[in-house]
């Protein structure tokens, strides 16, 4: 049981090598539950933070807490133990292409079982199982055997999505979750997320380019901008000015969804 | 784009850019070189009278191979294709299995810096030495016999398919790794499922190449004393048996042509 914030960063900052300062002193607090859509402008740093979350970028310095345990500070055996409670959701899927539904989705479970098993694909019963109520509520049960480039789109998005929930993990950070699909797939994508989030009580953090869609499914959004939060608020409270603040001088009255639109 | 500046374009003929620059550097390049092969064909002596002579003999050998014999020496053929092929097996066997570890250490993306230039060092070794200087030294060591060029064999292996490897995995889509490693993943199962898939077929496609090249190989390594069908060749060579060396080099190219539309086959299949 964790109290209090589910994911606490504080004065998370990441330089890279070539001197880009992607992350700026972040301070950000997602409770249990909360899904967070973030947006802004390409090269903001939305893809470092998620990543520095998870540590697949080191953070230059600052912290990340899950609950009460600090991230940043682990060792590799440790950190790889934490990486199983942090499911990740990728852009373009991100799916072994060459291995199949099942075995993409059972990867989930890596953390968990030992070398041999994993290689000989001798999964515990209890995780195939799983995998397979996954691949049910994700509507691809029959596509188990299926090699995962043979996949449409959404499909393989779907595997990703059970990939990272048989992890059983208590977070979700999502990177684009919809850059590469067509807009209907892209809103039953979101959904499926987003109602999958409400289902178990994770948080979620989505970087999304899309600001209709995200203002659609989600209970907060972050502006970054330049490594640093411009708007933190409630997504009907996003006005065009907001959008000016987070992506700079443009006309924005079609992007934004207006909130008499929603209610009606 | 100003006014200008389309105007000055506008009707113009549009030309690829040189790839050198500088028109005097270009044409200067261009000329040395033309000026450099006049220069080294005029300077190839040729003894025409050794030429003709030597047609001869080439006439003879390559008469030879209208009426090979497979029988009068048949048993030191087949003695000598069974050395070579177990020599090519096993040596191609052992060279994959040492390749795929220093090949893994050889790729920059996943193998720590001090593994990578060790692993490198090895590559670099196994390929600035010629097949035929390896087999020398090892003929040395060894003595006659097949287990010089299986030895020479498995050496030579690792450097062309450690290298190609790693290659491939410095290729491979990192972030379908990247996904395996967010699971929590140890460093073997990452390998397994998330490098491992990307990377198997060009694996199997080049075991095969090197299946073919170490068999052809087999046959030069026989004439410095490293034993297979090259060793059967060199005698009847020795003993002006032209037709014998036709049958020898009949079988080698057939053996190296099926290993090549065998391998064909396998690669498609594993795509």
């Amino acid at each position: 049981m964790y109290w209090g914030a589910m994911l606490r960063l504080e004065k998370l900052t990441k330089v890279y090598r070539t001197g880009d300062r992607a992350l700026d002193a972040v301070d950000l607090e997602v409770p249990n539950g909360q899904v967070v859509a973030l947006i802004g402008p390409s090269g903001a740093g939305k893809s470092t933070l998620i990543r520095c979350i998870n540590r697949l970028v080191e953070p230059s310095s600052g912290k990340v807490f899950i609950g009460d345990e600090e991230i940043t500070s682990l060792g590799a055996g440790a950190l790889r133990r934490a990486r199983r409670r942090m499911g990740m959701i990728f852009q373009e899927y991100a799916l072994v292409e060459r291995l199949t539904v099942m075995e993409n989705v059972l990867s989930g479970r890596l953390g968990y079982v030992g070398f041999w098993r994993s290689f000989f694909r001798k999964y515990p019963q209890s995780d195939v199982d799983e995998a397979f109520r996954l691949l049910d509520r994700v509507g691809l049960v029959e596509m188990a055997d299926k090699r995962a480039d043979e996949l449409s789109g959404g499909q393989r998005q779907r595997v990703g999505i059970a990939r990272a929930l048989i992890q059983n993990p208590a977070l979700l950070l999502v990177d684009e979750p919809t850059a590469s699909l067509d807009p209907k797939t892209s809103r039953q994508i979101m959904r499926l997320i987003c109602e999958l989030c409400e289902e178990r009580g994770l948080a979620a953090i989505i970087n999304i380019h899309d600001v209709a869609l995200a203002q659609m499914f989600v209970q907060r959004v972050i502006g970054l901008n330049k490594g640093a939060i411009a708007f933190d608020g409630a997504p009907d409270s996003m006005t065009e000015d907001t959008l000016t603040m987070i992506y700079g001088e443009e006309d924005w009255k079609a992007t934004i969804a207006k909130v008499e639109d929603e209610a009606a | 784009m100003s006014a200008a500046a389309l105007d000055a374009r506008i009707g113009k003929p549009w030309k690829k850019p040189a790839f050198i620059r500088n028109p005097y550097l270009r044409w200067g390049l261009y000329i040395s070189a033309a000026i450099y092969i006049l220069l080294a064909v005029s300077s190839i002596e040729v003894n025409w009278a050794r030429v003709s002579e030597g047609l001869v003999r080439g006439w003879n050998f390559l008469a030879a191979f209208a009426e090979p014999d497979f029988l009068s020496r048949g048993k030191d053929i087949r003695e000598g294709m069974i050395e070579s092929v177990i020599m090519t097996v096993a040596s191609t066997v052992v060279g994959i299995l040492i390749s795929v570890p220093i090949g893994l250490g050889a790729a920059r993306n996943i193998a720590p810096l001090p593994v990578y230039l060790i692993c490198r060092g090895i590559v670099a070794l196994s390929r600035a030495l010629n097949e035929i200087i390896v087999a020398i030294l090892m003929v040395a060591i060894f003595g006659f016999g097949p287990l010089a060029g299986f030895i020479t064999l498995s050496f030579a292996t690792i450097g062309f398919l450690s290298k190609l490897l790693a290659e491939d995995i410095e290729d491979m889509d990192r972030v379908q790794a990247e996904a395996i490693k967010a699971t929590g993943s140890g460093w073997l199962q990452w390998i397994n499922y998330g490098v491992q898939p990307q990377v198997m077929p060009r694996l199997i496609g080049l075991s095969m190449y090197r299946l073919d090249i170490n068999f052809r190989e087999s046959a030069v390594l026989g004439l410095v004393g490293a034993g297979g069908i090259g060793a059967t060749l060199n005698t009847a060579f020795d003993r002006y048996e032209y037709d014998t060396a036709a049958a020898i080099l009949i079988i080698i190219i057939v053996t190296v042509m099926a290993l090549e539309y065998l391998s064909g086959i396998i690669r498609a299949r594993v795509q």
